[in-house]
């Protein structure tokens, strides 16, 4: 109680600051927060123009920042975009409202398969619509490294790649890479197993260039890096520009992720949310951000109209075997979530 | 009523301070003192004994001395360059010592990443000239390198502008009963440059302690700092109370290196006196 009051009282003092330049409740907006560089801005320009409706767009680097973001409460969102186990959380905690399909016609245009994948967090498809899907692997450049080899996680702890690897600089993502090579779940909880997948990543620490997220492939691309644990869109993206890259997702298996748009108790204008949902369904608007994000789209129209070498593309579509072979994230309980952040900390605090 | 005036003309200040200081000040010491549940404890404050927190206070402290020593070294000799110089081109030397400062930090750190990258600008051209390639990024090496870099003009206009004021007709007379060079530097220059000397050392020292982005940035997510454990703490484990817990722990260090060096000058131009 006391808490909210002090918010309350501080974000009152700072509304009265700013008084002057609070426009933003009118009631013909929306207000979407999504990963940085996954829409095509155009698109945002578009539904504008033919709705009418202005939106307040804003960006994010991981879903922690956006569990940050969101919880601070200063902005009400009324449409976040994020991945599957950090909508399982919050749907937990009860702060996803139920979408009504009704309202977005042309969802008729998603693959029913990515709904029944995104069951693992969202049990009864009534909270989420699937954005984006892929998967997490090796991106590396073939000029760098023996091809033969990458077909395993072990390569990232090979002493001759010293100071050429790049691991994603994002807890669960980094543990995922280490759970698999043991063998182990990725959603494990139980302790010694945590701390072996620990041991291995501080053992693999004075062989790493960095940590990163979306500067990695960057990195790549500029031939700063051997190979970078990336996402699958990423990777697609970077073999675009640099064609000494390639990428594998690794026979220990990996993790399959689907990003999901919802709508959060925040939500002050849910129809025009469910029109921007049903606008970014529309063939010619997921095809534009298909071009700009080039990660695996669950709508089979723009699938279909794509290039057959395109479509058969198995870094920006992971054929079935790949997928079977992967797990989708699990939010974890605050306890384990608490012991995987101290873990990961400890890990980048070795030397 | 003329008072009354004087006194509403600092009430935007005021209210600035109460919003942006006070306020967030207030809230981080209620964060620090209290659990997710919101009851008192000193859990937060006394968790900077965990060993990982210990570890990057200490690695946070060793690298921000390092980079005031460097600084120090390198400004004293500048700040004396520049002021010896009596010609038109001072304002000019200067002000292209100043220039830096006007474009972002940020933009600076990202734009020393770039050229620092293993096929990045210096290591190509060290790689033309047939000379072994630098690797000095994602290292603390490179971090103290930016750190030097940017706070670099926080250290020498202190140290200039104390040995502006300097009058030379003391130097003068110093010289006429006898002074030698060294004589007049030591008991002349340097006690007279003292202030600009600990304003600078705060000016440096308080920044290279908090900072965060620089370790981020060129420190490749391998130089973890007590400004990255608490940034940390706030956007990604959204523990605002662990955050806040470190953020005063570290005020505290802050807070005590300010009183240490300002009790070694002579409160004449002091920092922050």
């Amino acid at each position: 109680m006391k808490k909210t009051l002090l918010i309350l009282l501080s974000m009152l003092s700072v509304s009265a600051l700013f008084a002057g330049c609070m426009g933003k409740d009118s009631p013909n907006t929306l207000t979407v927060l999504n990963y940085g560089k996954y829409i095509e801005p155009k698109v945002l320009d578009m539904f504008e123009d033919e709705t009418g409706i202005k939106v307040e767009y804003e960006e994010y680097i991981t879903p922690e920042n956006m569990y940050t973001k969101y919880k601070a409460g200063a902005i009400d969102y009324d449409l976040i975009c994020t991945s599957d186990y950090m909508i399982e959380k919050l749907i937990n905690e009860g702060e996803v409202l139920e979408m009504n399909y009704d309202n977005i016609p042309l969802v008729k245009n998603l693959d029913q398969t990515y709904f029944d994948f995104s069951r693992s967090f969202d049990e009864k498809n009534k909270y989420t619509l699937p954005y984006f899907f892929g998967t997490v692997g090796i991106l590396y450049n073939k000029e760098m490294i023996d091809e033969s080899k990458v077909d395993s996680w072990d390569i990232l702890w090979d002493e001759a790649y010293a100071g050429k690897i790049i691991m994603a600089d994002s807890v669960r993502d980094s543990f995922m890479v280490a759970q698999k090579r043991l063998g182990y779940s990725l959603n494990t909880t139980d302790d010694e197993k945590l701390r072996e997948a620990q041991k291995l990543l501080i053992a693999q620490k004075p062989l790493i260039y960095s940590y990163l997220v979306d500067e990695a492939q960057d990195e790549m691309i500029a031939e700063n890096a051997a190979m970078a644990v990336v996402y699958s869109g990423e990777a697609g993206l970077a073999l675009e520009y640099n064609d000494k890259l390639a990428f594998s997702v690794p026979k220990e298996g990996s993790n399959m992720w689907i990003d999901c748009w919802f709508m959060p108790k925040s939500a002050k204008h849910k129809e025009n949310a469910e029109k921007f949902l049903n606008f970014l369904c529309r063939e010619d608007i997921a095809s534009l951000n298909f071009d700009y994000v080039y990660y695996a789209t669950p709508n089979t129209k723009v699938k279909d109209s794509l290039d057959p070498e395109l479509q058969k593309n198995p870094t920006i579509f992971p054929p079935k075997e790949v997928l079977d072979n992967c797990e989708v994230l699990k939010s974890l309980d605050d306890e384990a979530t608490m012991r995987y952040n101290l873990y990961w900390k400890e890990i980048k605090s070795a030397d | 009523m003329r008072n009354l005036k004087r006194q509403l003309l600092a009430g935007p200040y005021i209210l600035w301070m109460a919003g942006f200081i006070l306020l967030p000040t207030v809230m981080i010491l209620y964060y620090a003192f209290t659990t997710t549940s919101g009851n008192f404890s000193l859990l937060n404050i006394s968790s900077i004994a965990f060993s990982v927190h210990l570890k990057s206070l200490v690695l946070s402290l060793q690298l921000a001395f390092i980079c005031t020593v460097i600084c120090l070294v390198l400004s004293y000799p500048v700040a004396m360059i520049l002021n010896n110089i009596k010609s038109k081109s001072q304002g000019l030397l200067v002000f292209i010592f100043i220039l830096p400062m006007w474009m972002n930090f940020m933009l600076r750190i990202l734009a020393w990443r770039m050229l620092l990258s293993n096929n990045g600008v210096i290591n190509s051209l060290l790689g033309t000239l047939g000379l072994p390639g630098l690797d000095i990024l994602n290292t603390p090496k490179a971090v103290v390198f930016c750190m030097v870099y940017d706070f670099l003009p926080f250290m020498i206009l202190p140290i200039y502008n104390a040995m502006a004021r300097i009058q030379p007709d003391i130097i003068e007379a110093a010289k006429d009963l006898g002074a030698g060079r060294i004589t007049v530097f030591f008991k002349i220059i340097l006690p007279l440059t003292m202030s600009g000397v600990i304003s600078g050392i705060i000016m440096v020292f308080v920044p290279a302690l908090t900072s965060f982005a620089i370790s981020d940035l060129l420190g490749g997510g391998k130089v973890l700092l007590i400004g990255n454990v608490i940034e940390q703490a706030f956007m990604q484990e959204y523990n605002w109370n662990l955050g806040s817990g470190l953020s005063v722990v570290l005020m505290v260090f802050v807070i005590a290196s300010m009183a240490l060096m300002n009790s070694h000058g002579d409160g004449e131009g002091g920092s922050f006196t």
